[in-house]
C-alpha cells in the first residue's frame, strides 16, 4: 500500500531520502515494544520535511534508525534509500562511511554530544580529516569557514575555545557546523532547538534555512513543536504511536488537518490573543500507548471522539485524502477511517 | 495587614473585595551568589486572584526570583513581603508559620516528588502544618479532596509517582501545592516538560483553579504563548533585572523595550503563513555573563537600536503612557519609542 503514493510524492526530482515500510522493535526485559511500524516518507533534494508528535510517537526513534544509531536491542526491517543506496543492513563500514559524509545527525543537547575535553576547532577538523582526507591546516581553515557560516562571531577565535566556554545557542551552532563539514546531502536534525531560548532558536532555524538555501542541504526536523514546524518544514509527517498517521504540506496540514490526532495538537497549543478568561485549550485526554505489536486498529482510537467500530477492528491505510486540490507541496495522506474532511480548522472552547 | 483570610479551600470570590490585598510584594531584591548577580533589584508586587508572569530567557535570574520568594534561599538584600509580612531574612523556625502562605510547584514533577512516598503521603505533607491535628480519616479526606480538585482519581493516593505520567506528577505537585490554601503560588516553568497536549490540560487546570480559589499566582516561564493565555501581567526580566512591566494587553499590544519586542518576535506562532510573513529579529546567543553584566543599560550589547547614552547609563524602571513600566532610554515618556520588529535591520550574530 505504501507504494501506491511513494512515487507521487513532492516534487518530481528523485528523493535524496527515500523510507519505505521501516518498522523498529526493541527487546526489553518486559517483552517487546514496537517503536515504528511501517513508516514511509521521503525527502526531496532541498526540503525541510518535519517529523511531529508527542514523546513516545517514536520519531527519535526513526530519525536514529536512518543513521544507524539505535542499540542492539532494536530490530529495524524496512528500506532506507539514501540516494538509491540501502542504510538498513548495510556494512558498519559502508554506514561509517555514509554517516557524516552523505547523512548528518544533531543532537538536541549539545553539550552531551560534544566531547569537552576537544576544542570546538579539533572537533571539526577530526570530521574533515576522516572523511575529507584534508591537511591539518587546510581542515582547520574549513572549520574556521564552517563556524562563520553557521553565524559563529569572530571564528577564528572560537575555533580554540572548549565546549564549556560557549554558550547553548553556539554550541548547537558548532554541533551544525560539524554535522555540515562534509556538505551531507541530508541532515537529520533531532529536537535541535528544544533546549535553546526563543531568541536562541529563531537564530539556529535561521541557520538551518540558510543551510538549505546556500548548500541545497535536505533536512529532517524532528520537533514536538508546532511553532517550529510552521517556521521552516516545507512538508510535515505526524507520527502517533510509532505510525504516520498523516502527511501533508505545511499550509495544507495546519488549514485543513484530517487527522484527529492532528488537529488535537493544532487546538492544544495556545495562540496568540487567546487568554483563559474567553478561551479553553483543547486536551487530548489519554496517554499515548505503549504497544508491544501493532494491533489490527486504529492506535489513536481510544483516544479519539470520532472512533467507531471499525476503528477499533482495522488499521486504516494512509491514503490520500479525496478532496481539494493536491498543492505544490505534494499529495495530503491520512491514515483515519473518519477523516475530518472540510470541517473547519480545530477551533477553541470558548468557556461560558 | 491583618487582613482576614478564610484558609479553606472555598475562598472568597475576589471580586467581592474592591481594592485587593497585596500578596506578595518585592522591593529592590538583591541575590548574590558569590561573584553572580543573579538578582540584582527587582521590584514586584502581585494582589490576590492576579497571575503576574515573570518572563526571560534562561540565565535572567527569574527562577532564582521564585526561589528567594519561597525562601529557599535567603536573599541578599532588599523585601520579600508575603501578605503583609517581612520574610526576608527570618529562620526557618521563624518562617514556619509563614510557610502555608506560598507554595511552589517545580518544572520537572519527577525530581520534585519523593519517589519513596506514596502519593497520599506527598500531598498530606503540608497539612503537618496546620494547626491542630487531624483525625486520619479526615487527613484521607482532605487528600482525597485535593487529589479531585486537579483531576486525578482519589486511588491514586495508593500510588508511587512512577507509577504515574509527566502530566499526572504536575496533578499532584499541584494538589501538594494548594493543600495548605496558599496565597501564592509561585509556578516555575511548570508545562515546559510537557508535551503539548498535556500541557493543555494543565494550562486549563492552572486557570481554573486559580479563578475558583482565587490565589495570587507568580508564573516563571520562558513560554510566552502560555502567558498570554494563562496571565494577567507581565514582568520581563533580563539578566537580574525588570526590562518592562504591564497588562498583558500593554505588553502584547504594545511592547515598549526592545527586549520584549525582540522575545515576541523570535516566539514562533503555530501557523505557518502568519510565521513565514514576519520579519525575524535575530539578538545573536549569548547573553552575557551575570558576573560582570555590562555597564549602562545591561541589554545595550545585544540591542540592535541602541545608542552611546546606552551603554553609560543605567536606564531607571519608569511609568510611561500606556501604563507600562519601561527601562530603556529610547522609550518618550508618552510611550512611543522605536520597534526593532520593524525599525532595524536583522544583522546581529547573523553570516553575511
Amino acid at each position: 500500500m505504501s507504494t501506491a503514493y511513494r512515487t507521487s510524492d513532492s516534487v518530481a526530482t528523485a528523493p535524496v531520502l527515500d523510507v519505505t515500510d521501516l518498522s523498529v522493535t526493541f527487546r526489553t526485559e518486559s517483552g517487546p515494544v514496537s517503536a515504528v511500524d511501517s513508516v514511509s516518507l521521503t525527502l526531496a533534494p532541498g526540503e525541510i520535511v518535519g517529523i511531529v508528535g508527542e514523546s513516545g510517537c517514536g520519531k527519535s526513534v526513526t530519525a536514529m534508525s536512518l543513521v544507524g544509531l539505535l542499540p542492539g536491542s532494536a530490530r529495524i526491517t524496512g528500506s532506507v534509500l539514501l540516494e538509491g543506496k540501502e542504510l538498513i543492513g548495510a556494512k558498519p563500514a559502508a554506514l561509517r562511511a555514509a554517516r557524516g559524509r552523505d547523512i548528518a545527525y544533531i543532537f538536541q543537547e549539545p553539550m552531551s554530544s560534544l566531547n569537552p575535553v576537544l576544542t570546538v576547532g579539533r572537533q571539526i577538523t577530526e570530521v574533515l580529516q576522516v572523511h575529507e582526507r584534508l591537511s591539518r591546516r587546510a581542515a582547520r581553515e574549513r572549520a574556521v569557514e564552517l563556524l562563520g557560516l553557521v553565524g559563529i562571531p569572530s571564528p577564528r577565535e572560537r575555533v580554540r575555545h572548549y565546549p564549556h566556554q560557549l554558550s547553548g545557542g553556539m554550541r548547537q551552532r558548532v554541533m551544525i557546523a560539524m554535522a555540515v563539514a562534509c556538505r551531507p546531502k541530508v541532515l537529520v536534525a533531532d529536537e535541535p532547538t528544544t533546549a535553546l531560548d526563543v531568541t536562541v532558536q529563531a537564530g539556529i532555524l535561521d541557520v538551518l534555512r540558510g543551510l538549505r538555501d546556500r548548500l541545497g542541504t535536505s533536512i529532517l526536523i524532528i520537533t514536538h513543536d508546532l511553532g517550529v514546524m510552521a517556521d521552516v518544514a516545507d512538508r510535515v509527517v505526524v507520527m502517533y504511536a510509532g505510525r504516520v498517521v498523516e502527511r501533508a504540506g505545511i499550509e495544507e496540514l495546519f488549514l485543513r488537518p484530517q487527522h484527529h490526532y492532528t488537529a488535537g495538537l493544532l487546538a492544544a497549543a495556545p495562540t496568540p490573543g487567546r487568554h483563559a478568561g474567553s478561551h479553553r485549550l483543547q486536551e487530548i485526554p489519554g496517554l499515548v500507548p505503549v504497544l508491544s505489536e501493532q494491533p489490527d486498529a486504529c492506535t489513536f482510537a481510544e483516544r479519539c471522539e470520532a472512533a467507531s467500530a471499525t476503528c477499533r477492528s482495522s488499521a486504516p491505510a494512509l491514503e490520500p485524502v479525496a478532496l481539494g486540490a493536491t498543492g505544490a507541496q505534494g499529495p495530503h495522506l491520512v491514515a483515519c477511517w473518519h477523516p475530518r474532511g472540510d470541517a473547519p480548522p480545530p477551533a477553541r472552547k470558548v468557556t461560558s | 495587614m491583618t487582613t482576614v483570610e478564610q484558609t479553606d479551600d472555598t475562598g472568597v470570590s475576589p471580586e467581592a473585595t474592591p481594592e485587593r490585598e497585596v500578596v506578595l510584594e518585592l522591593d529592590d531584591l538583591v541575590m548574590h551568589f558569590g561573584q553572580v548577580r543573579a538578582v540584582d533589584g527587582v521590584s514586584l508586587s502581585i494582589r490576590r486572584g492576579q497571575v503576574t508572569a515573570l518572563v526571560g530567557e534562561s540565565g535572567s535570574g527569574k527562577s532564582t526570583v521564585g526561589r528567594c520568594i519561597v525562601r529557599l534561599v535567603e536573599p541578599t538584600a532588599g523585601t520579600v513581603r508575603l501578605a503583609g509580612h517581612d520574610v526576608t531574612h527570618l529562620s526557618r523556625r521563624e518562617l514556619r508559620p509563614h510557610r502555608r502562605d506560598v507554595a511552589i510547584v517545580f518544572q520537572d514533577p519527577a525530581g520534585s516528588l519523593d519517589p519513596r512516598m506514596l502519593v497520599g503521603e506527598i500531598v498530606a505533607e503540608p497539612l503537618r502544618l496546620q494547626a491542630g491535628r487531624l483525625s486520619r480519616r479526615e487527613r484521607a479526606e482532605r487528600v482525597a479532596d485535593g487529589l479531585r480538585r486537579v483531576g486525578l482519581r482519589p486511588e491514586v493516593a495508593r500510588r508511587y509517582p512512577h507509577e504515574l505520567s509527566g502530566g499526572q506528577r504536575q496533578r499532584v505537585s499541584l494538589a501538594r501545592a494548594l493543600m495548605s490554601a496558599p496565597k501564592l503560588l509561585v509556578a516555575d516553568e511548570p508545562t515546559s516538560a510537557l508535551d503539548v497536549s498535556v500541557q493543555a490540560a494543565v494550562l486549563n487546570l492552572l486557570a481554573d483553579l486559580q479563578r475558583d480559589i482565587g490565589f495570587a499566582c507568580l508564573f516563571i516561564t520562558h513560554d510566552l504563548a502560555a502567558v498570554e493565555y494563562l496571565a494577567d501581567d507581565i514582568a520581563v526580566m533580563y539578566l537580574g533585572q525588570l526590562a518592562e512591566q504591564g497588562s498583558r494587553e500593554e505588553i502584547f499590544a504594545r511592547p515598549r523595550h526592545p527586549y520584549t519586542q525582540a522575545l515576541l518576535a523570535a516566539a514562533p506562532i503555530a501557523d505557518p503563513v502568519r510565521q513565514r510573513s514576519r520579519v525575524p529579529v535575530l539578538l545573536g546567543d549569548d547573553l552575557p555573563s551575570a558576573m560582570d553584566p555590562p555597564p549602562g543599560c545591561r541589554f545595550h550589547t545585544r540591542c540592535p537600536v541602541a545608542v552611546a547614552r546606552c551603554s553609560e547609563e543605567v536606564p531607571a524602571l519608569r511609568l510611561v503612557g500606556g501604563g507600562a513600566r519601561v527601562a530603556c532610554h529610547l522609550v518618550a515618556q508618552d510611550g512611543t519609542g522605536p520597534d526593532v520588529r520593524t525599525d532595524a535591520p536583522s544583522t546581529t550574530g547573523h553570516p553575511a
